[in-house]
Order: structure tokens, then C-alpha cells, then sequence
């Protein structure tokens, strides 16, 4: 036997993460229909005109992401929290804001990695031009990772609460608002045919510093939830 | 110096200053505030813009800006509890949080009162506004965790975290509510931030702001009196407190 | 306090205290473990034997007064299994959240026969029972090299054949110069000696 070391470890905890979503495709799925049935919605309640739509369109786009988003941070730690996985991850020899890294990594990639891939029929179904296409996914790709690292902070603060679920928006949506102006700022360009890039890059800053400090909220949270 | 931190660590002798710091505090905050509103509301001559209705301001900007000031109260208060572990740090942060909430809630009010005769509407998605609309919410989601847990102890923890969590991120969407603002500007809403401030106006001002500092530190301070009592309920010095105040 | 063995204490926890909803659970609690001993935490249902566990383990970090010194990385079990419904009993201990170690397919396969779990190595673990999820669980104690186990409750659930074979599991990991620090409401019956710790009367050798 041989201790695991980091890189291996966190490998090996995405690994698994993935595997337990694979093995319940429905509930990848769910975040999905979510998105769908959001979209949905619009059209409904603000008539199908399609210049007005195109008009709303980027903005119905991210805030529906944002919910969905919203809508699985709360799961992320919580099985594990309640079958005890959680409190052998805190104890594991391995630095724990790297674990939490890979859990959510795995849950990027699980919902907003998909959601940013089937965008793209939402946004011609809501007149987006096709010219923004590309902006929207680059867009969505970043940002829902920035929301990844920001719901997992909520989460791991309320996991030990019965009724987190509500509380958990209520901590995170604030924090959400700087990638829902920025990515619909973006979008907007790209149909306006502004450049979009320095939208983009400002997503990417703010993905870097989630990055580099939501991990160790993350961990702090979880060591406190465990406690509680 | 270390043995200022030990005492600041124990509850009898934080209750017994805070009390001391409230005897002098009080009427001084009394005097200010008194003094502020005479001079702001009856003294300084009226805006040749805006007539009477500007004089909200000495409500509006002080409760603002120390609303503002008072998350970084707390979330300082919440660095100090997670890395030296000093419970007395909780305590601050406990206190803070809805005294923060109740003045960022009197700024949006009267923000949202001084918005009807100025702008003719009582809200505007103005940058300023949306900030503190988004300030009230994380003091709310502070206070919402904290009485989400059943131990106390970790609360404090968790409400740290979240608390620096927040400072970390209010400048960011400070600048990101701004920046929007500026790019969906509708054209006939001009704020006057050109216009510089008369200097008639603005020392009633400053005074108002230094009043409702000292309004926060009042009722922070009262507040950590209340919580150090309710958290030490079971111990002798709070016993000896309840007794005198009992027999008188 | 025995401390028949030499060298430095495995764990050592100095003057604990815990109050919690203002009820004393326990005062000045001193114990050292040492390599070469099974520690039995007694007393009644609410008196803080998991409490005390936890804080022994490191979940606890604060609400409590006293201090805790761990010169090994313990291995602790708690109440959940920390098994996964999804994965089945191998893929739970290849891929265990604690990080302990990366273990091949004979090791896990001996560990899991070890327990009585042969055959059921890879079926979903939704389709065992809930003792057969705290078998998954023991067959960490097969795996480990881990040289202080912190066991809280071990034998819940678990019948009675199990219960032997784990308590025989317990005393040879002690022979070998591991420690044990455990929870449980039976009386055990292990061919070592059990120092006991009980939380009403404080310290019984």
C-alpha cells in the first residue's frame, strides 16, 4: 500500500465524482431540463414577437444558467455530508481545499460544461443571431465556472443545515451578480457587433481569483459544517 | 500589549467597558445627532435645485456610508475570530450584522423618499441604489446563517467565512453594479455628480456622519452587552449582574 | 493511568472539557494512548462518547477546553459508513474518500473476504443491508496501516459472528503494537487487556 499523493488523490476524487453522476443520469439531466423549461418561459410571459425576444435574449440566457446553476450547488457536498463520506475527506491526509477544487470541478463539468453545449439551440429558438453564438458559449463556459466555485462557498456553509436549500440562495445570488452583468455584457456585444473580448476577460479574471480563493471558503466551510 | 489582548478575550471585563465607553458615548452621540439635524434641517439655506428636499441627505449619505463601513466592521471582526480564534471577535460580528442591515435598510428608504420629488419615481435602477440593494442582501444572508445554526459556536465560524467571502467580493460588485449602470444609463437621469457641494452644506454633513459613526458604535456596543449576556447566562458574573439589577 | 508502554503517546489529550446545552459532560479528561492498548469509552446513552470522539479524531476543533496531540494520522470510523450507494463495495474502497492509500484488487478482495462480503465485491451497494455497509466500512480496518484506530460504535449492526471476528481483528492489531480508542455499549471480549474509560467516573484502568 502507498499513500496516495496530491495530484493523484484529487484525480482520483474526480474521478469518483464523475462516475456517481454517470451513474444517475438523471439527475445531470435535471439541470438540463431546468434550463429548458426556464427558456420556455420567456416567450410565454413576454409574448413571442421574435425582435423582442432577440432583444431579451441574452439576458433570459444567463439568468437561467445562473438559476440552474443555483439549483445543483446545493447537492454538491450533500450526499457525501450525509452518509459520512464528508467527514473522511476533512480527516484525509491531503490538503483539503484541493479536494473541494476537484468536487467542483467535477460539478462544473457536469452542469455548466453541458449547459454551455446546448445553449446554443436555446438562443436560436429565443432569435439570438448566430453571429453571438460563439460569444455565448465562450461566455457560459467561463462563467458558469466562476458560479461552480461561488455555489460550492454556499454550500459547504449551509450543508450541515436541514433547510439549506432556500438559504443557500439567499448567501450565493449576491455574489453571482458581477458574472450575470458581465455575461450578458458580453453577449450583448457580440449582437451589437462590439468587440466582446474584454467582457470575456474580465470573466476570466474573476475566474482566476474564484480560483485561487473560493477553495479555501470552501474548506473553511466544510471544516465548520462538519463541526456544527 | 498582549495583556490587553487577554482581557479584550474575556467577557466580564469587555461588558464592564463596553458599559464605561456607552456612559460617555450615548449623550455625545445624542448631542451630535441632535445638533447635526438642527443645523442640516432648519440652518443651511435651501438648494437652489432641489429646494427643501435635498436635506434627506443628512439621513441618506451618513447611513450609506457607514453602512458600508460597518461589513468591514464585521468581516474584520470575522478575520480576527478565524485566525486568532478570539470568541470575543464573534461577539462583534453578531452585533454588527443587523445594525448594518437596519441602516443600509434606512438609506435604500430614504434613498427611494428623496427619489419622488427628485426623479419623480420612487425607485431608479441607479448604480448607487442596486449597491446597497445588494449590501442589504449579504447583511441579510449574514444574519439568516447565523440563526440557521443550533451552535452558535460554528454560526460565528460560518458567518465569518461568509463575511469575508463578501468583503472580498464587495468591490468587485461595486464596480461591476457601476459599469452596468453606466452602460444602460438612460439619458434623461443625470445624477449631479458634477455639482460640487457648498460648504454650508457640507459641514452639517460631516457632522451627521460623525453622529451616526457614533450611532453604530452605540448600539454595536449595547448589542455585544446584550449577546455577552445571553452567551455567558450561565456563569457567576452574569448571575451577580442579574441579581444587582434585580434588586434595584 | 496505566503507561506500561514506552516511547511517546500515539494520542494524548490533555485537561478536556465540554459543556454543551449547559450540561458538564466532561472535566479535565486527561488521557494518553500508547501503542499496545485498547481503550473502551464507556457510559450512557448522551454522555459525550461520540462528542469525545470526534474531538480525539479532529472533527471537533472548537467548543471545547483542553488540547489534543496526535503523533500518528488515526484512522477514524463514525456512525455513517461513508459508503456510497452508487459504487459498488470494491469501487468504494479503491476510490475512498479518505485518502489513505491506493490499494489493489487482491488487497481489496482479501479485505472484503475478510469481512464475510465474498461475491459481493461488485454489485451496488444500494443492494446490500445496512450491516453489510458497516462490513464495507470494517474491511477498512483489513486495509489500513494505520497505526491508532478510533472506532466509534463499531459494532453496530453487525451480527454476531462479525462482532468476534472484528473484536479478534482489535486484539491482534493491539499484539501489534497498534492502538485502539473505541466506543460500544457491549463489553468486550478480546484476548488483550482493556483499559476503560468511563465518562461518569472519570478514568478505570
Amino acid at each position: 500500500m502507498s499513500a496516495p499523493h496530491t495530484g493523484q488523490f484529487c484525480a482520483l476524487l474526480l474521478r469518483r465524482q464523475l462516475l456517481l453522476a454517470m451513474r444517475r443520469p438523471i439527475e445531470m439531466g435535471n439541470p438540463l431540463l431546468f434550463f429548458t423549461m426556464v427558456i420556455v418561459l420567456f416567450p410565454l410571459g413576454l409574448g413571442p414577437a421574435p425582435d423582442k425576444l432577440a432583444i431579451f435574449a441574452p439576458g433570459v440566457l444567463w439568468i437561467t444558467a445562473l438559476l440552474s446553476n443555483l439549483l445543483t450547488s446545493d447537492a454538491v457536498f450533500r450526499s457525501d455530508f450525509d452518509d459520512g463520506s464528508l467527514e473522511q475527506l476533512v480527516l484525509a491526509p491531503q490538503p483539503l481545499f484541493l479536494s473541494a477544487l476537484a468536487y467542483i470541478l467535477a460539478h462544473w463539468l457536469t452542469t455548466g460544461l453541458l449547459l454551455a453545449l446546448v445553449s446554443p439551440i436555446f438562443a436560436l429558438m429565443l432569435n439570438l443571431p448566430v453571429s453571438a453564438l460563439g460569444t455565448l458559449i465562450v461566455s457560459l463556459l467561463l462563467g458558469t465556472a466562476v458560479l461552480s466555485l461561488l455555489g460550492g462557498i454556499g454550500a459547504a456553509l449551509t450543508v450541515g443545515l436541514k433547510r439549506g436549500g432556500v438559504l443557500i440562495s439567499l448567501l450565493i445570488l449576491p455574489l453571482y451578480l458581477p458574472v450575470l452583468i458581465f455575461g450578458t455584457a458580453a453577449v450583448q456585444a457580440a449582437v451589437t457587433g462590439t468587440p466582446s473580448g474584454p467582457y470575456l476577460a474580465i470573466l476570466g479574471a474573476m475566474l482566476s481569483l474564484a480560483i485561487a480563493l473560493a477553495p479555501l471558503a470552501i474548506a473553511a466551510g466544510l471544516r465548520i459544517s462538519i463541526d456544527a | 500589549m498582549w495583556t490587553f489582548f487577554h482581557k479584550l478575550g474575556s467577557p466580564p471585563w469587555l461588558y464592564a467597558i463596553a458599559g464605561a465607553i456607552l456612559r460617555w458615548l450615548v449623550p455625545i452621540t445624542l448631542v451630535a445627532l441632535v445638533g447635526g439635524m438642527v443645523w442640516g434641517l432648519l440652518l443651511t439655506s435651501p438648494d437652489f435645485r432641489q429646494g427643501n428636499s435635498y436635506r434627506i441627505i443628512y439621513i441618506h449619505v451618513p447611513a450609506a456610508v457607514v453602512a458600508l463601513a460597518g461589513y468591514y466592521v464585521m468581516a474584520i471582526a470575522g478575520a480576527i475570530s478565524l485566525i486568532w480564534r478570539m470568541k470575543m471577535a464573534d461577539v462583534v460580528m453578531k452585533a454588527a450584522a443587523p445594525v448594518g442591515a437596519a441602516l443600509t435598510f434606512i438609506a435604500l428608504l430614504t434613498g427611494a423618499i428623496w427619489g419622488k420629488p427628485t426623479w419623480g419615481t420612487w425607485w431608479v435602477w441607479d448604480a448607487r441604489i442596486t449597491s446597497m440593494l445588494i449590501l442589504l442582501f449579504l447583511y441579510l444572508g449574514v444574519v439568516a446563517l447565523y440563526e440557521a445554526f443550533d451552535n452558535k459556536e460554528a454560526a460565528g465560524k460560518a458567518c465569518a467565512v461568509l463575511s469575508l467571502v463578501g468583503m472580498v467580493n464587495i468591490p468587485i460588485i461595486y464596480k461591476s453594479v457601476d459599469w452596468w449602470y453606466s452602460l444602460h444609463q438612460p439619458a434623461s437621469i443625470k445624477f449631479s455628480g458634477e455639482s460640487t457641494i457648498d460648504p454650508s452644506m457640507l459641514y452639517p454633513l460631516l457632522l451627521m456622519i460623525a453622529a451616526f459613526y457614533a450611532l453604530f458604535t452605540c448600539c454595536l456596543l449595547m448589542n455585544m452587552r446584550a449577546e455577552l449576556l445571553q452567551r455567558e447566562s450561565r456563569t457567576q458574573w452574569v448571575k451577580k449582574i442579574a441579581g444587582k439589577e434585580g434588586r434595584r | 493511568m496505566s503507561s506500561s508502554a514506552a516511547g511517546a503517546p500515539l494520542l494524548a489529550a490533555q485537561s478536556l472539557s465540554l459543556v454543551r446545552g449547559g450540561r458538564e459532560l466532561f472535566c479535565e479528561l486527561s488521557v494518553e494512548v500508547h501503542g499496545g492498548q485498547l481503550w473502551q469509552i464507556e457510559g450512557s446513552n448522551g454522555a459525550g462518547k461520540t462528542s469525545l470522539m470526534r474531538i480525539l479524531c479532529g472533527l471537533s476543533r472548537y467548543g471545547f477546553e483542553g488540547e489534543v496531540l496526535r503523533s500518528v494520522t488515526p484512522l477514524y470510523l463514525g456512525h455513517q459508513p461513508a459508503v456510497k450507494a452508487l459504487l459498488s463495495p470494491r469501487e468504494n474502497l479503491q476510490w475512498h474518500v479518505s485518502g489513505e492509500g491506493l490499494y489493489s484488487n487482491e488487497q481489496i478482495d482479501t479485505a472484503l473476504a475478510r469481512v464475510g462480503l465474498c461475491g459481493y465485491e461488485d454489485v451496488p451497494s444500494h443492494t446490500l443491508s445496512a450491516g453489510q455497509h458497516r462490513r464495507v466500512n470494517l474491511a477498512r480496518l483489513f486495509l489500513s496501516e494505520a497505526r491508532l484506530w478510533l472506532l466509534d460504535e463499531p459494532f453496530t449492526a453487525i451480527d454476531k459472528q462479525g462482532v468476534d471476528e472484528t473484536q479478534a481483528l482489535l486484539a491482534s492489531h493491539v499484539d501489534g503494537g497498534g492502538a485502539v480508542v473505541m466506543t460500544s455499549h457491549q463489553p468486550l471480549q478480546v484476548t488483550c487487556n482493556v483499559h476503560t474509560l468511563n465518562l461518569v467516573h472519570g478514568v478505570v484502568s
